[in-house]
């Protein structure tokens, strides 16, 4: 059996907030998830939902962000699809590593890597206008 | 969302700055703002205390790496005060914790710097001369 929520948000970073308490407040009646693996899920959907209010952003367009959760007994998942026009995540840029000094000069490009690293499941999707970003995390 | 607040001390010509709240990409630019303009005096070093952040994202780690860069380009000190397990997590999942100098204690983070003491409280003071 599982359980879904859906909101929608304006492309604004002030809904970023909204939509973590959004996911705690949904996994708070049943907790499906330890504490740490919440504040995990919490970052990485905070992470997706950013990169697509800036996809929405840099396309100009209004239309709203999606936020679909899906809780199950043995895990969450949590879909987050733009507008945005879409992304190829293999040309992503390749940053330096993070110990090397010339490191410093890139302040952004963490993102991908930690919903990547903080999920059991991360899959970056086309679709016709732009992208669905799904994250899960097994209990 | 717990908006973030930025209070700043100097002690000699070290700053530390509180940070409180959460910090995303609505409110890093807050962050960076405060972060230009104290590194902009002319300190010997900065700590940006974490203990009271309730969220931070990689806006906000990209925040810290420039903060970190403009501290090295001035020969300054750079540290990091956060005792809390999920940032320290963070940190070495995105291996910052090889770049920052982290501490788990304001006290542990300033015990080198000259010119300032720490109370018993924990707080820190101009070393009188």
């Amino acid at each position: 059996m599982s359980e879904d929520f859906e909101i929608e948000i304006p492309p604004t970073f002030e809904h970023l907030a909204m939509v973590r308490s959004v996911l705690s407040s949904a996994l708070e009646a049943e907790p499906v998830l330890k504490e740490e693996r919440l504040q995990d899920l919490r970052l990485a959907v905070s992470e997706a939902t950013t990169n697509a209010i800036e996809a929405h952003n840099r396309n100009g367009t209004q239309a709203a962000v999606g936020i679909r959760i899906t809780v199950a007994d043995t895990k969450v998942t949590v879909r987050v699809t733009d507008q945005g026009g879409g992304f190829d995540p293999s040309k992503l840029k390749k940053h330096p590593p993070v110990t090397d000094p010339e490191r410093l000069e890139y302040e952004r490009g963490l993102g991908v890597t930690l919903m990547r690293r903080l999920t059991d499941g991360c899959t970056i999707t086309p679709t016709k206008n732009g992208t669905t970003v799904t994250l899960v995390v097994h209990r | 969302m717990i908006e973030p607040t930025f209070e700043v001390a100097e002690y000699g010509r070290w700053a530390v700055m509180r940070v409180t709240g959460e910090i995303d990409m609505a409110t890093a630019p807050r962050l960076r703002q405060h972060v230009q303009t104290v590194t902009a005096r002319n300190l010997a070093g900065l700590v940006l205390d974490l203990d009271r952040v309730d969220f931070i994202d990689s806006t906000g780690l990209g925040v810290m790496v420039g903060a970190a860069k403009r501290m090295r380009m001035i020969d300054g000190g750079f540290r990091i005060v956060c005792s809390q397990k999920h940032l320290n997590d963070l940190f070495r999942l995105t291996r910052l914790n090889e770049v920052f100098d982290l501490y788990e204690s304001l006290e542990e983070a300033l015990t080198s710097v000259e010119g300032v003491t720490v109370d018993g409280a924990g707080n820190p003071k101009e070393a009188s001369t």
